[in-house]
């Protein structure tokens, strides 16, 4: 008989937690220690080597934090997971540990900023090229690829303007080099969408957003598809005795966890961005209720987009789970179906007429909706992206990540609809009053 | 090949002693890695290869029928085309089960070891598999597939 295939909702609530072998506690114990006791030294050196799996140490490994771990790697279809500080650090555990000196990587242009600057800026300082591409375009990605790429790198929802990436199709260009896909599932969430099931290889997430789903603690995770074959001459450090790791070859012995195996001994262990074991616990007690706050925000997004569609004072709106986005298509073959609609998650953008000016009035206006820089929290939060989230951008890069000088993000909450819906006119109203 | 949960449960709880087919003695190498391992959780690994005399502190052996004492489990570290006589040998000594290797699927010798009678398991690692049913694997990240309510036995 086959193992039974649990559904996400089943998932989010058990996926990396059985009831605690010591003391039978059915929540998940938070694991506050920093090291683990060896039962000998032969067991030191098994773990050491490898050989056995067991703890060490917390920048590599936290019982707290592999609950997490497995949890996100279940939900997402992956073979396994390794937790880090932030998003931002599991991108940079991901992007480390599998690119060098002298590889190139093609992005898609529409990205969360800080992404944009990490490729653009800091990668390069240490000689790792990008190349920006329209994330619309699958052939964009094809005609950037060079001899030395290795990864190509893109979000399934583009933040702030909302684009919608065709991943079978990308998947299928970097595959046709012999590299892999990294895609960045913050935004719909492994409930909305599952990258690794279209043909991704790795997916990252700031935990942070809807995974945590309360705006209390920072996380990211990287998870590893199992699928991707490293043995093709292109990752010779997946392959070739670790230097980092004394002569381990993490592909042969551990397969296909062999990338989230480097990941945590070579890369998270010596640049150290851990997660930690409270934030993980955090970030579980919202993954519990993942399924049910998604629907929630679908729900309430899909009206905000509907009501400022026809508001008078709004020049244009932009949210994927409306029929007349141009990527609808898309939307409906890559999102689970929320109350017969396809799930688009919680964003949307907009343009308030009255330009820059207009906008900053509106988010000003605002009574219960937040002016912040987060997105995927319960609260309903509102921000200009040019001149806060995107503005180490140039203008041309603005441009390319689709942000315009009068858009307002706005990551739609769980409060009552009708009262968002007020909020929202109320301070629509504000900005079109002349002053 | 039958390789649910509940099955691979079972297999591993009654095998204890397993010879294992092409076992290296170099420490880094994963075959080395997976017997070191099954040692530490209380298995008894019976070496087979003929290129040494000792592996782990236990006696090597050039072949399975060479082998004086009764074995459950054969744990088979060769390519694919290689495994057909290894299956012969593993009914021929009374083994219980055919464990193929992660890599490692010949669909014959699974087929042939199954008419047998004995459990036959392909491409997956028994220290993975091991330490993803009875605990260990997790800790690593992995996805494990156990959904339960029960404390891990």
């Amino acid at each position: 008989m086959a193992d039974r295939r649990f559904h996400p909702e089943t998932l989010a609530i058990h996926a990396g937690q059985i009831p605690d072998a010591a003391t039978g506690s059915r929540a998940l114990p938070i694991y506050q220690t920093t090291s683990y006791v060896f039962d000998s030294a032969d067991h030191a050196a098994s773990l050491f080597n490898l050989q056995t799996f067991g703890n060490v140490y917390s920048r590599l490994s936290n019982p707290t934090v592999a609950a997490l771990e497995e949890r996100v790697a279940a939900l997402e279809g992956g073979r396994a997971a390794v937790a880090a500080a932030s998003g931002m650090a599991a991108e940079a555990l991901a992007l480390t540990t599998m690119l060098q000196q002298g590889d190139h990587v093609v992005a898609a242009s529409a990205l969360y900023g800080g992404t944009v600057t990490m490729l653009a800026v800091n990668l390069r300082r240490f000689g790792i090229e990008t190349s920006f591409v329209d994330p619309t375009r699958p052939e964009a990605f094809a005609e950037a690829m060079r001899p030395n790429t290795r990864a190509v790198f893109a979000e399934t929802l583009g933040n702030p303007s909302l684009q919608v990436l065709d991943i079978a199709a990308v998947a299928d260009v970097a595959h046709a080099h012999g590299v892999p896909l990294v895609v960045d599932n913050t935004v719909p969430s492994p409930f909305l969408c599952t990258p690794i099931a279209f043909g991704a290889d790795l997916v990252v997430h700031a935990a942070t957003k809807y995974l945590g789903g309360h705006g209390t603690t920072l996380a990211g995770i990287v998870v590893e598809s199992g699928r991707f074959p490293w043995d093709n001459g292109r990752f010779p450090g997946m392959t070739e005795p670790s230097p980092g790791y004394h002569g381990v070859k993490f592909y042969e012995t551990f397969g296909d966890f062999g990338f989230t195996m480097r990941a945590r001994m070579e890369s998270l262990r010596v640049f150290g961005a851990s997660l930690a074991p409270m934030s993980a616990w955090q970030i579980l007690q919202g993954i519990e209720t993942l399924p049910v706050r998604m629907e929630r925000h679908c729900a309430n997004a899909l009206r905000v987009a509907e009501h400022l569609r026809s508001h008078p004072q709004v020049s244009w709106v932009s949210y994927p789970g409306l029929p007349d986005h141009p990527q609808h298509e898309l939307v409906r073959r890559q999102m689970r179906m929320v109350d017969g609609k396809p799930g688009a998650s919680g964003l949307l953008a907009f343009g308030v007429k009255g330009g820059l000016e207009a906008g900053v009035r509106f988010i000003e206006a605002a009574q219960f909706m937040s002016h912040l820089a987060n997105i995927g929290d319960t609260r309903t939060l509102i921000i200009h992206p040019a001149s806060t989230t995107h503005r180490q951008l140039d203008e041309a890069q603005q441009r390319a990540a689709g942000v315009t000088p009068d858009m307002v993000r706005i990551s739609v909450g769980l409060e009552h609809i009708d009262d968002i819906l007020w909020d929202v006119d109320q301070a629509l109203d504000d900005a079109s009053a002349r002053r | 090949m039958n390789d649910d949960i509940p099955t691979l449960r079972r297999i591993l709880k009654s095998c204890r002693t397993i010879a294992v087919v092409g076992l290296s003695a170099e420490w880094h190498r994963p075959s080395f890695f997976a017997a070191k391992y099954l040692q530490e959780h209380g298995y008894r690994i019976v070496p087979v290869n003929p290129r040494y005399d000792k592996v782990l502190g236990e006696r090597c052996y050039a072949s399975l029928r060479d082998i004086p004492h009764p074995v459950d489990m054969v744990d088979v570290f060769r390519r694919t085309a290689d495994v057909g006589p290894i299956a012969e040998e593993a009914i021929a000594i009374g083994a219980k089960c055919l464990w193929q290797q992660l890599g490692v699927h010949n669909v014959e010798a699974d087929a042939r070891a199954r008419a047998a009678g004995l459990d036959s398991v392909m491409d997956r690692c028994v220290k993975i598999e091991h330490a993803r049913l009875f605990g260990g694997l997790h800790w690593a990240g992995v996805n494990t597939g156990v959904i339960s309510a029960h404390r891990p036995l």
